[in-house]
């Protein structure tokens, strides 16, 4: 056989599906996006028996086949589009042994579809601690299916569920549920004017809003001139399906399932007495973010350091090895010190990515959703933003698309325009580097005051979405039901393997994602550093020299006021001296503007153009640190970087709204330019009137 | 006056006799919210609310005003 098995795993959120996946393709994965839309699409490879091969898509989480969300939405366009390249000849249900009941409903729709659909149930190793038995061959016979008993955890059943699909052509694709049970007269009507198209197809392209854009066009109309039931029936007939498939299962079920509850050790009763407590629950999640933040400082500074070293003296050893020449300097003075400011911030970028994932991953983000809903709710958000604004901390781009699950439209929105308040990760250089400027060492009952800062900013930008919230929800005119169901999962102890592979592929994405546009900045401020119109630039030794002719300079003196003749007169310093005006009452020299500027792009992208400005015809190696922390005021005299101007520059970047990305996504999640245009003026001129007045105040 | 999921205290349980009403959203029913299953508060979070509920074995929590349109029949423990 040469033709590959297209697969394709379904399952209930929280069933381990992504670990089945990750079982069946190790690292042959990929993982992009659906055309036009931002939903995550994964996909990868696994060799099966007899040199087959299957090409695998993970499917987003969904309950059921009527889909309330993008998400959802993707699964179904999928299964009802005999077209599609990725079709598949097989589907697999992933199901979790304690919530089989629930997660046969997906099965059932999906076998409904006449797909050859087999039924995994993961997690077997739980069986044993809730004294779960399950009759295999029962199920196979009553459900009309192969069923794989597996246990991710364990790796046990990978083989047999290999098998399984190596030979998906035995499957039986025969229904589940007789449409007719739930309204004869009107599914034998459908039957009637569509008789060569599957009733229950046609029904869930009736019932559903989703786009079909793929479907045949004839097939749209008809159906539209069809439709004789009301929006109130048509819900009233999907409820009655919905009971009608529960009391299938439970026939199923009856004989194929026992459970033997005195068996049953609960690990979850006991952890949530404690985790959703009214007391303990908050004590214990603040602690938790303490944790992560003190880690994130502590542990990460040592790999920091020694990244930083390890490009300055990169940029040592090319200017000494390689013939000098414009490209030697481009490489030393523009890409590598560029480069240099994104990598170095792959050990925090990493460790917080880590804390994520663990915390999804082992079930306690469901509990921080229960506890805080209330809260939220008084600020116009739901318990589920808090999710949008913890993965925030990450990076604003999926911690907006995870804003998919908030049934209500209002408290959608409002999350999406305050989640960019929450302290990404791009954040994270510019506060360290100048934290470690400005704030001095030293502890507080061991909490370092650095450590402590830096919580103080996360606490400041949560703090600024939550009251933003509190305003827009006065402000905003919208009427939108407001419901709010959220599954709240077993607590399971997370797959090393699936953490690592989250950080891994998280991390390669920001630094790739970011290295980009880095690469293009500093090649391009480098240029712009490096020649200038006028003759002050072209001139500019000549004129040093005649200024200072009269002083008695050493030779590296006189070089460095050559140096900064030339940055001051080149085109760089020409447009940073034009904006300087509008930012010499924050506290900020040109270079700094500079940066500003650049870092609209991406915040990161702030060291990055330093460190390129700064090394434009600096001789020695050094950190981007201490070249930050040599800067002179050219006022003032003294060291530029000041508690003042530090703590100016942090506020500043608390607040304002530098990332097109998230412009972008925003636009694209809300379908209008309104709410971004908004974003950027109004989070932008807030951030420049609090860093005026922090400067002002503390100079 | 009708007994509803709201109605409920830490501990104890019911039987779910009708969710008819408009204000259930479908996605409820489908994780198992159907007449005839039983139902057990679990926890609740300050200002008894949202309610963390045991529903045919699915946990899930649900708002207060969402809990008082599904009519159960208590189980007296």
């Amino acid at each position: 056989m040469s033709k590959q098995i297209n697969v394709a795993l379904i399952g209930n959120p929280n069933t381990g599906k992504t670990s089945v996946f990750n079982s069946l393709t190790g690292l042959n994965q990929k993982v992009g996006n659906y055309p036009g839309i931002t939903v995550e699409k994964k996909q990868g490879v696994c060799k099966l028996p007899r040199g087959v091969k299957a090409h695998i898509i993970d499917l987003p989480g969904t309950y059921s086949l009527n889909a309330s969300s993008l998400d959802e939405s993707v699964v179904i366009e999928l299964l009802l589009n005999k077209n599609d390249k990725d079709f598949p000849d097989v589907a697999v249900v992933v199901s979790d042994v304690e919530n089989l009941k629930r997660n046969l409903l997906l099965f059932t729709q999906i076998k409904d579809l006449e797909i050859p659909t087999i039924l995994v149930i993961n997690m077997a190793d739980r069986m044993r601690y809730k004294g779960i038995s399950l009759d295999i061959d029962h199920l196979e016979e009553r459900l009309n299916t192969r069923v794989a008993l597996i246990s991710t955890r364990k790796n046990e059943g990978i083989d047999h569920l290999k098998n399984l699909i190596t030979n998906y052509k035995d499957i039986s694709v025969t229904p589940c549920l007789d449409t007719s049970e739930i309204d004869k007269e009107y599914f034998d009507n459908l039957r009637k004017a569509f008789p060569n198209q599957l009733v229950y197809k046609l029904w869930l392209v009736i019932t559903q809003d989703v786009n079909f854009g793929k479907i045949d066009r004839n097939e749209i109309d008809a159906i539209a001139n069809f439709k004789t039931k009301s929006k109130a029936d048509l819900k009233r007939l999907q409820q009655k399906e919905t009971i009608k498939r529960y009391q299938f299962i439970n026939s199923v079920l009856k004989n194929g399932q026992t459970i033997d509850a005195s068996q049953a050790k609960d690990l979850r009763t006991k952890l949530d007495r404690v985790l959703t407590h009214k007391v303990w629950g908050y004590f214990i999640f603040f602690i938790i973010l303490l944790t992560i933040f003190q880690a994130i400082y502590d542990w990460s500074s040592v790999p920091m350091d020694f990244i930083d070293s390890i490009f300055a003296s990169l940029s040592e050893w090319v200017k000494d090895t390689l013939p000098s020449g414009v490209f030697t300097n481009l490489l030393a003075e523009g890409i590598i010190p560029g480069l240099g400011g994104i990598v170095i911030f792959i050990p925090q970028i990493a460790f917080l990515f880590l804390f994520i994932s663990v915390l999804e991953e082992s079930g306690y983000m469901s509990r921080v959703v229960f506890l805080m809903d209330r809260i939220m709710r008084r600020f116009g958000l739901s318990g589920k933003s808090v999710v949008p604004l913890i993965s925030g901390t990450a990076c604003a781009i999926p911690a907006i698309m995870a804003t998919r699950n908030i049934e209500s439209w209002k408290e959608r929105l409002i999350t999406i325009l305050v989640t960019p308040f929450t302290t990404c990760s791009a954040r994270l250089p510019v506060y360290l580097i100048i934290i470690s400027l400005v704030i001095p060492e030293g502890r507080f009952f061991g909490l370092g005051y650095q450590a402590l800062t830096l919580m103080l900013l996360y606490l400041i930008g949560f703090g600024a979405a939550i009251i933003s919230a509190y305003i827009l929800n006065k402000i905003l005119k919208i009427k939108s039901k407001t419901f709010f169901v959220i599954e709240m999962p077993n607590y399971k102890l997370p797959l090393f393997k699936n953490v690592v592979l989250t950080v891994v592929e998280k991390t390669k994405s920001f630094v790739f994602g970011a290295g980009k546009i880095i690469l293009a900045i500093s090649i391009l401020l480098w240029v712009l550093a490096s020649y200038g119109p006028g003759p002050e630039f072209n001139d500019a030794e000549a004129i040093v020299k005649k200024e200072y002719a009269s002083q008695n300079l050493s030779e590296d003196e006189l070089q460095r006021k050559i140096s900064s003749q030339k940055l001051e007169y080149s085109f760089i310093g020409i447009t940073g001296r034009a904006i300087e005006p509008a930012i010499r009452p924050l506290g900020y020299d040109w270079k700094i503007g500079i940066a500003i500027v650049s870092s609209f792009a991406a915040r990161e992208v702030f060291v990055g153009t330093l460190a390129t400005i700064y090394s434009v015809g600096s001789d020695e190696e050094e950190t981007i640190k201490n070249r930050m922390a040599g800067e002179v005021n050219p006022i003032l005299g003294g060291p530029l970087f000041t508690f003042a101007s530090g703590v100016s520059l942090l506020l500043f970047y608390a607040f304002a709204m530098q990332c097109m990305s998230t412009l972008a996504i925003v636009k694209r999640e809300t379908n209008s330019w309104k709410w971004p245009t908004l974003q950027l003026i109004i989070m932008s001129s807030f951030a420049y009137v609090v860093a005026l007045l922090a400067f002002q105040l503390l100079k | 006056m009708q007994i509803t999921i709201a109605h409920l205290k830490r501990g104890e349980r019911g039987i779910i006799t009708d969710v008819s009403s408009i204000h259930i959203p479908l996605k409820l029913l489908e994780m198992g919210c159907l007449p005839g299953n039983y139902v057990e508060l679990v926890q609740l979070a300050p200002f008894k609310d949202p309610m963390y509920l045991n529903i045919n074995g699915t946990h899930l929590a649900i708002r207060k005003e969402t809990a008082s349109h599904i009519l159960i029949d208590k189980i007296e423990l």
